[in-house]
This record gives C-alpha cells, structure tokens and sequence, in this order.
C-alpha cells in the first residue's frame, strides 16, 4: 500500500507549523485544512502549477523566512519552466515538496504522465534543483524533509502517495479569508 | 544602435522606481531590452527572468504577500500567454498587478509574426475588465505608471499599461 498524502502531511505537520507553507488545490489543500488551519498556510485553489511561483516570489522577497511548497504531480506538470526559474534563483529558503499520486486525483483519476515513466525528480535535477529527492514511505520523507531545512538549500522532493484523497474538497474556508489573513500575517514580525 | 528608446525606457524605469516598484519579472522582448538591462544593473530592484509569462504572476502574488510592490514587463503575446492565471490567481484572489506591456502588432509592425496579438489584445483586457491605458506619450510616463500603480493597490486587481510603438520605437517613419 503506498503512503497516504493525510499521513505525510500529519508526519510533517509540525515542521510546517512555523513556516510559510504554499498549496496547490484540491486533495492537499483540504486535507491540511483537515489536520489545523494556521495564518501562515495559504492554499491556491485554482491556476494550477503557480504554487511554485508563489513560493518562490515570497522567497526571494523574504530571505529570513522559510517557504514550503506543498505541489503536486498535475500541478508541476503545468509548470515544468518554473522549476528553471527555481533553479536560476535556488533561494535556500524554499522546500519544494511534490506529492505526486501519477494522477488528477480531484478530476476523475485521470493518469498523469508520471503514471506512464516521467520522473518528476529527474526533471527538478536535470532542471538545476541542487538537491532532489523521491520518498515512498512516511520515514523517508520526514527525514528528507528535516535534511533538507537542515542544509539550507533549494530542494524538490516527490512524495509517492496513493491515488485517494477525502471525501470533499470545498472547506469551510473562504478564498479571500484565506487570502488577506495570510497577506496580514506576512506584514507582521516574523 | 537599436531603435529602441533608451531614454524613455528609462523614464519608464525611473517611474517604476519612484512608485516603489522592487521587483519586476520579465521575459526578453526586443521593445524591452533596456529595461531589463536597467533592472539587471539596480541593486536595489530584483529581477525575475522567467521561462513564461504566466509564472510572473504567481512572482508577484508572493512578491504582494510579502509586501514587496512589483511589476510584471511582457510583451501583449506574454500577457495573452498569461491569461488563466490573471484570472485565476489575480482576479480570484483579488491581487494587485502592475503589468507593463508591450503593444506589439500595431500600426508601423514590420515582422510578420508579430501581427496577430496587437488586434487582439485590448479587446482581451476589456473582456477580462482590466483597467488600461495606452502609452504613447512620453510627457505623461510618471504620471501614468504611479496612477496604475496606486490603483492596481487600491482595487486589489490587475492594472495594464500598453508601452505603444511611438513610445518605444526611435527609427523615424517606423
């Protein structure tokens, strides 16, 4: 049975505490929701493959700050440019985490191209991301995780996580209220 | 020496300087080369050289976020490859853009490729409804990047400038 994304993401969950955490939509930004809601979480609930461009804006314009992107397959698929834009720039400051389940879980199920050999950690490498990763089981993971805040260097590491997800997708949290609390936490002391 | 105009493309970056601008995102474009010259060479701007357009989007909602006030520079075929995200991470989420775009495509275009967008690309931003003005006028560059700037920030949504031939193409008669 692979790894359930609910359960990387509660093994994670307190080390994405402190930080500024960036989503993608559907199954991840629900089931963070699911596991506690913060200031410093903001979920993109729509244009897909920009949550790493986010990440890196805030990165860039806030080096005292650690950024965790929280992707996915579908989405990086999107936006496999971004990942040359991450790696002309490589801020120290983010952590690219990649759930990648080789499908579009919250559309069908329908297989992505992971599903059929494309190795997003080769992409990130081969990109010029310093360090990469693929993790299979909750412990890789938490450890690759830990590693990399602990080198202080631009990493991409893709999860491996069933195809499944929860039950609904739409959470009480509003987008806007997602969205200026999350800008007014960023104006605050860090 | 290229017909492109140095000196305005400077009043346009002081401009964008003097409303607070620190960080642009672009993609070289011929109309736009000293600008980006000019925001490589300023330490106190960031420079975000992308793979595409849409991406500068996502730049400057992190850049907002962060409290950092940014401009996006691309040409009207970017910002047509930019769409979904205008809508779905700008609009959707009501972030301030400050977009410079370069009018390609109009009156006076020479290169076959570049034809098609300049027809387009105001009926675009009204069917988007995003605010814009052509600029032409090299009298009236400050005024208008800080009145796009300070709406772009009072509405919390995307807000074009159209950077037109007269403005930015020097060759007499072209």
């Amino acid at each position: 049975m692979p790894m359930l994304r609910l359960d990387a993401l509660r093994a994670v969950y307190p080390t994405l505490e402190p930080h500024v955490v960036v989503t993608i939509m559907g199954a991840v930004a629900a089931e963070l929701q699911s596991l506690g809601h913060r200031p410093n979480f903001f979920y993109l609930q729509h244009a897909m493959g920009l949550a790493s461009s986010i990440g890196l804006g805030i990165a860039l314009t806030r080096p005292e700050r650690q950024v965790i992107v929280l992707d996915g397959d579908g989405s990086i698929l999107m936006n496999l440019g971004g990942l040359t834009t991450l790696a002309r720039y490589r801020p120290k400051n983010l952590l690219h985490v990649v759930f990648d389940n080789e499908s579009l879980l919250s559309v069908g199920g329908f297989p992505t191209a992971t599903s059929t050999g494309s190795d997003l950690s080769a992409i990130a490498a081969a990109a010029g991301i310093p360090r990469t990763a693929t993790v299979r089981t909750i412990d890789d993971f938490t450890r690759a995780c830990d590693e990399a805040l602990a080198a202080r260097e631009l990493t991409t590491i893709v999860a491996k996580v069933d195809a499944s997800g929860p039950p609904a997708y739409v959470t009480d949290l509003a987008l806007l209220e997602n969205r200026f609390q999350f800008h007014r936490y960023l104006q605050g002391p860090s | 020496m290229s017909p492109v105009s140095t000196s305005h493309s400077r009043l346009i970056y002081q401009a964008l300087k003097d409303s607070g601008v620190r960080l642009v995102s672009a993609l070289p474009e011929t109309w736009l080369v000293h600008l980006i010259r000019m925001a490589e060479d300023d330490p106190e701007m960031t420079l975000v050289r992308l793979a595409k357009e849409e991406e500068g989007v996502g730049i400057s909602a992190g850049a907002y976020f962060a409290g950092v006030a940014s401009a996006m520079l691309m040409q009207n075929h970017g910002f047509l490859a930019s769409i979904n995200a205008v809508v779905s991470c700008a609009q959707l989420y009501r972030i301030p853009l400050l977009m410079l775009i370069s009018q390609r495509g109009g009156f006076g275009e020479r290169d076959p490729w570049q034809t098609e967008g300049g027809g387009v690309t105001e009926d675009v931003l009204r069917a988007l409804h995003i605010q814009y003005e052509r600029l032409s006028d090299p009298a009236l560059v400050p005024r208008r990047i800080a009145q796009a700037k300070t709406l772009a920030y009072a509405s919390n949504k995307p807000v074009a400038l159209l950077l037109e031939r007269d403005l930015m193409w020097e060759e007499a008669g072209r």
